[in-house]
């Protein structure tokens, strides 16, 4: 290999070890470490692990993560599939690309700004029990409650769901949806034995990313949620802001680590799978 | 499926995407404190506060350093790996690009406290340059991605020929390959800066007291509900906004349809 393709080849290998595998792999270290006197301690010691693996808030948390981001994951899917299905089969190329455009932008607005934007407007004398006051209902509790850490989840995934549902949509060859349809086949089951098993592969990478970014996100259950009881990510700000338990937030954070891989590690499977013939 | 269903569903789910942007846009000229319908008067009152607010200013400066910065280390990176993974093949290539493509799929707040920790254990924590570094990391797979889909465009023998005729590949990098990425690398300059521009949590926690605008946004909705918020908001908005629309006019649109 010449000095050229090194010279390419190695910043980024170095960068990365340096600044991301060498945190992450110090992280993981750092939960068997120990806090004395209020000062980390490098040891090998199981304790932080049994403390926190013993305490049943940990577990509430876990549970409350995991549901959370699973409801979120199912209506954000929900919630972007009949959007993405006109942007892909009922509305022109230009058009296409114009929402989707649309749809970037709220990637480069602050999410924190829009957080508490949500907040203001879903409070108790915000705008929409402002509105529903004037028809005559409500007025409706939704912060602190999980529809307000859902509607929080949503805010933040839901447009990448619909880019990525549409992508995947868009790429169906028409040929075969045609061709269902020319054999009589009514419209349900064409999405149904067409549409769907074509999408597959896409429509569940959409949910993994969904579902990854809902379960790692602090801004929607601590301000919109009330955080009560506390979700993954803000056990971990509240165990290293306020406690300076670092290694027990490393606990924490691992879990969070594996339980992600899993559930990447099983949903690419079973999205790249291939169909078994009936 | 009727086409009108389908037609307004797409629209609610816009309205849902961008009522939050939109409101909190209203709210910034908004005379109440806490707004609701209808409206209060307009004012002008909280871009007056933010603009006499000093800490504002630094953390306006602090966030100019940082995603100037850092946009410029990523794009810089992000080349070397995109033209590294279009001219070669090598053992345990899947394993080189999994190393800079993996930090978008892992939360936030774990590579915070992950950075926090190791970043601290060798002295490189609390310091602004702290945040470029974690940005960097953030940041460059996103370069790679918009190079890496214009060099798929880039006719091979052109570099080729640079060499036949006696360049080394130093020159007809620069003289083929760079040029032809130009769009692209201003495209990766804008979206690198419009992502650390807006990134929070990692700049929280690595950089000690240097805060930048979003990190100030969230002291300041940690404390109480202070329309201010809406209009640092705002602005952070019209500079993003700014940043991809440049990359956008400047190809992101050709790189990211053409090679489809």
């Amino acid at each position: 290999m010449n000095r050229f393709a090194l010279a390419f080849r190695l910043p980024i290998i170095v960068w990365q070890i340096l600044f991301f595998l060498g945190p992450l792999i110090f992280m993981v270290a750092m939960s068997f470490f120990l806090v004395k006197n209020y000062r980390m301690v490098e040891a090998f010691e199981l304790k932080n692990w049994v403390k926190m693996m013993t305490r049943g808030y940990v577990w509430d948390s876990y549970w409350l993560t995991l549901a959370l981001a699973t409801l979120t994951t199912v209506a954000a899917s929900l919630a972007a599939f009949p959007a993405a299905f006109y942007l892909a089969f009922r509305t022109s190329e230009s058009l296409r690309r114009w929402v989707i455009f649309l749809l970037i932008i709220p990637f480069f607005t602050s999410y924190l700004v829009r957080t508490f934007s949500w907040y203001v407007i879903l409070a108790e004398s915000g705008v929409i029990n402002g509105i529903l006051g004037w028809l005559g209902l409500g007025p409706y509790i939704m912060l602190n409650t999980m529809f307000g850490t859902i509607v929080g989840y949503l805010t933040l995934t839901l447009p990448l769901v619909v880019i990525l549902q549409t992508v995947s949509l868009a790429n169906i060859d028409m040929r075969l949806v045609q061709a269902a349809q020319n054999l009589g086949c009514s419209s349900a089951r064409t999405l149904w034995t067409v549409i769907l098993p074509l999408s597959r592969t896409g429509l569940m990478i959409a949910a993994l990313f969904c579902f990854i970014l809902a379960f790692g996100d602090f801004v929607a259950p601590y301000y919109l949620g009330g955080s009560k009881p506390p979700t993954l990510p803000i056990l971990i700000i509240d165990t290293t802001k306020s406690g300076q338990q670092w290694p027990r937030a490393a606990v924490v954070a691992v879990m969070m680590m594996v339980t992600l891989f899993a559930i990447a590690f099983t949903t690419i499977v079973l999205a790249y799978r291939k169909r078994t013939s009936k | 499926m009727s086409t009108w269903i389908l037609r307004i569903w797409l629209g609610l789910v816009l309205l849902f995407v961008f009522m939050p942007i939109i409101f909190s846009v209203v709210f910034s000229f908004n005379s109440d404190r806490f707004p609701t319908i209808p409206l209060g008067h307009f004012t002008l009152h909280w871009y007056q506060t933010i603009w006499a607010d000093p800490d504002v200013w630094t953390a306006a400066r602090n966030s100019v350093i940082v995603s100037l910065s850092t946009c410029v280390l990523a794009t810089m990176l992000g080349f070397c790996t995109a033209y590294t993974d279009y001219r070669y093949n090598f053992r345990l290539k899947g394993a080189y690009l999994a190393l800079i493509l993996l930090p978008p799929t892992i939360p936030l707040i774990i590579l915070a406290l992950a950075m926090l920790a190791w970043l601290s254990k060798i002295g490189a924590s609390g310091q602004l340059w702290s945040i470029i570094i974690a940005h960097t990391v953030l940041t460059a797979p996103f370069a790679m991605a918009i190079i890496r889909l214009r060099l798929n465009q880039i006719d091979q023998d052109l570099e080729a020929a640079g060499w036949n005729l006696g360049a080394s590949e130093w020159v007809a990098l620069r003289a083929v390959v760079l040029p032809f990425c130009r769009p692209a690398i201003v495209s990766a300059l804008c979206l690198t800066a419009a992502i650390s521009f807006d990134e929070f949590a990692v700049a929280w926690y690595v950089g000690g007291l240097n805060k930048t605008i979003p990190v100030l946004i969230l002291e300041i909705v940690q404390g109480n509900i202070d329309p201010q918020v809406n209009s640092i908001g705002s602005f952070v908005f019209l500079t993003s906004m700014t940043l991809v629309v440049l990359a956008q006019l400047l190809v992101f649109n050709r790189v990211m349809w053409r090679s489809a």
